[in-house]
This record gives structure tokens, C-alpha cells and sequence, in this order.
């Protein structure tokens, strides 16, 4: 149900976004990047997006998810390693526990690619 | 002809319910109001933990609950009954308390009540072990609960709230006896994600380590006021 909320987030930021610009750009694609150390299931977040963005102003643009792996560092060892979710989190050399998160906690969207009609297309601009 | 274009947003998602949460906070800061976020999975003993809790405080600090149940009133009117303030919310599906619907919860406490007469507010989450831990509210600490018989492996599985919390309370102790659980297995599970955490293990029922509980929350009252 989380993946509801967040792609409410993700269309209000979008939209934001778009008021700002000059020019009446039109979406594409979307590209969010999703840490793995979150609470969003991406298959999930695509279906939301899918059914959310029908018959709005992003219906029909592109999501695109890039997951980041939750990376750990160990200032113990001063070494990154990769915590087995589920399992472990400590440090599997030292035991030292997950302090410092490096990668893995991202919900951001990093990029949107639009497209502009040219000149011609909106005289006003 | 249209022209392709490529914009660097590096946006947060969860920047709308940040910047509402910090709203909340400084509201909170401005009555003089210490606020605790309590979350767990539905059943872990919220409620009843926080009934006891307002019993054993109500002579030194003035209490309001904010009460997120899901549909029902059930657990604003157990609460009401101790002659404490409840703003319930109702969450309609929505698996947890975001800003706003605190930010309303807070519009409608200061209109019922005098806020700068209170010292304490709590919150009490939708029981859910996953979502409430990325939606902050305004709390000036998170409070998680687990209670005994969800089993040793929770903090593993369900690792975002766990590292989140700033106290993790074991709740319903007076069952371990009846169980093969091993408490020390669930403190180094919580250990290996969050160092920092104070681990409590209670008893509403048997009233074991609330003592402890209790402190914990006058020390994190005094903290907010040395700090604001
Ligand atoms: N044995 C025992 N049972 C408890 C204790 N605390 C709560 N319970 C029982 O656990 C059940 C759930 O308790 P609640 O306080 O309603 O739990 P909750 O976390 O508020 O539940 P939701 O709000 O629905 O998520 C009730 O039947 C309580 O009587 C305890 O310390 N010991
Ligand atoms: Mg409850
Ligand atoms: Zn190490």
C-alpha cells in the first residue's frame, strides 16, 4: 500500500516540477532510483505508476527503476561490504553492527526526460 | 519535430512529508510539547502499554494521544476512558500516519485544547511493521515495539523500523515463560542494526520494566527542553 503513497509523491513532485518549467515540456520517461534498503518493492511501484498515472497529464511516460544495493561501511575494518537482507547486517568480519549506510536507503527521482515542441509549435515563447 | 531533453532532478520522494514533519516539529517545539512516535505490527501492545503509561504519568506531565487506528474508535475510547485527550485519526487504508494527516491531527488539538499546557503527545502508528519507520510525523523520537510471540527473526526481516527507533521496547514479557523464545537472540538481532537503541523489555500486564520505560520517557522529555 506504501507503493500507493509513493507514487502520489512521485507524481505531485513531477508535477512541481513541470510548473516551473517554461516552454509546456512533455514527459517521457522517469527515472527514480530505489534503494534496496527501503520499504518500496519497485514491481510494485510499477504497477502503481501504471495504474495511477491514467488519464493524467503522465499517462502513458515511461518508469524506469535503478536499484541500489544496500552497501555498509565498517569503520572498524574501514571496508564496505554488503549485508545479507534478512540475514545478517553486522559486519560478517568483525561483527560490528550496520552503523553507516552507504548506499541503499535512495527514493529519489533522478532524472525525467521530456521532450519540447519547437518554436513554431508555441509561438507565445 | 520535438527534441529530446534530460533534467537532473535528484529529488526526494519523501521530501513533501520531510518538510511536513519539520512543520509538526516546530509546532510541537513552540507549545513546549515532547512528541513519541510508537509503531509496531498490529497487536504488539500499543495501546495497552500506553494505557498503563498514562496512568503511571498522569500526576507529572500532561498528556495527549494522537491515535491512528485504522477505521474503528476503539482504541481512542480505551483511552479516553483515563480522562485523556485523544485525536483520532482516521487513516481510512492507508498502512500508516504520514505529516499531514498529523498536521490535521494538531489543527483539531489546538482548537479542543490549550497545546501549550501539554508536555507529552503520543502517537500511536497503524499497527504495521514496514511502512510507518520511512513516514515521519513530527516525533521527536520513534518508539518501536515488538512483543515476544512475534518471534527472534522480526528485526531481521522487518530491519527499516528496527533501525529507526531510538527505544525498542519487548513487550509482553509475562509470556516468555510460555514461549521458546530467546530474548537475548532478539536484542543482538536488533544490535547488528542499530547500536544506539535503548532495548527495554515490559510488561503491561505484569508491569515488568516499566519502570524503566517510564524514565526513558522523562529523560526524553527533558533532552527535547535542554535542546529547544
Ligand atoms: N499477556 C500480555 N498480553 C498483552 C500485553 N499487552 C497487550 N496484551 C494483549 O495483546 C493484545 C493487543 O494489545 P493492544 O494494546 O490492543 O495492541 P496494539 O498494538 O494497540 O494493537 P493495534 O492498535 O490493533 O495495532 C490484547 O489482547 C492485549 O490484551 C502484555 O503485556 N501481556
Ligand atoms: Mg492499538
Ligand atoms: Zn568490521
Amino acid at each position: 500500500m506504501h507503493e500507493t503513497d509513493m507514487t502520489k509523491a512521485l507524481i505531485f513532485t513531477v508535477k512541481d516540477w513541470l510548473a516551473e518549467q517554461s516552454g509546456h515540456p512533455a514527459v517521457k520517461t522517469v527515472h527514480l532510483t530505489v534503494g534496496e534498503f527501503t520499504c518500496v518493492e519497485p514491481a510494485g511501484l510499477q504497477f502503481a505508476f501504471a495504474a495511477q498515472t491514467q488519464g493524467t497529464f503522465l499517462e502513458g511516460v515511461k518508469l524506469v527503476i535503478d536499484e541500489t544495493p544496500l552497501v555498509a561501511f565498517c569503520h572498524a575494518c574501514q571496508q564496505e561490504y554488503r549485508p545479507d537482507i534478512g540475514m545478517q547486517y553486522a559486519c560478517p568480519i568483525c561483527q560490528a553492527p550496520m552503523d553507516d549506510i552507504r548506499s541503499g536507503r535512495e527514493l529519489k527521482i533522478s532524472r525525467v526526460e521530456f521532450s519540447r515542441a519547437e518554436a513554431q509549435a508555441i509561438p507565445q515563447n | 519535430m520535438h527534441q529530446t531533453f534530460d533534467a537532473a532532478l535528484e529529488m526526494n520522494l519523501l521530501h513533501a512529508n520531510q518538510h511536513g514533519a519539520n512543520e509538526n516539529r516546530d509546532r510541537f517545539n513552540q507549545w513546549g510539547i515532547t512528541c513519541l512516535n510508537l509503531m509496531s505490527s498490529p497487536g504488539s501492545g500499543k495501546t495497552q502499554l500506553l494505557e498503563k503509561t498514562l496512568q503511571a504519568l498522569q500526576n507529572e506531565l500532561r498528556i495527549a494521544v494522537i491515535e491512528g487506528d485504522m477505521t474503528t474508535q476503539l482504541d481512542a475510547d480505551r483511552l479516553r476512558r483515563l480522562g485523556v485527550p485523544v485525536v483520532a485519526i482516521n487513516t481510512g487504508r492507508a498502512c500508516h500516519l504520514d505529516s499531514k494527516m498529523v498536521a490535521g491531527g494538531l489543527h483539531q488539538f489546538s482548537h479542543e485544547q490549550q497545546p501549550e499546557s501539554f508536555d507529552l503527545v503520543f502517537v500511536e502508528n497503524v499497527g504495521n511493521l514496514v511502512c510507518p519507520a520511512e513516514f515521519e510525523v513530527g516525533e521527536h523520537a520513534k518508539v518501536a515495539l515488538l512483543s515476544i510471540t512475534e518471534g527472534e527473526d522480526k528485526p531481521l526481516k522487518y530491519p527499516i523500523m528496527f533501525r529507526e527507533a531510538d527505544c525498542l521496547l519487548i513487550t509482553k514479557m509475562d509470556l516468555a515463560p510460555h514461549l521458546d523464545v530467546d530474548v537475548e537472540t532478539i536484542v543482538s538481532n536488533v544490535r547488528q542494526l542499530n547500536s544506539k537503541a535503548a532495548i527495554i523489555p515490559v510488561s503491561a500486564k505484569s508491569g515488568e520494566g516499566l519502570t524503566k520505560w517510564l524514565a526513558w520517557i522523562k529523560q526524553a522529555v527533558a533532552n527535547r527542553t535542554q535542546i529547544a
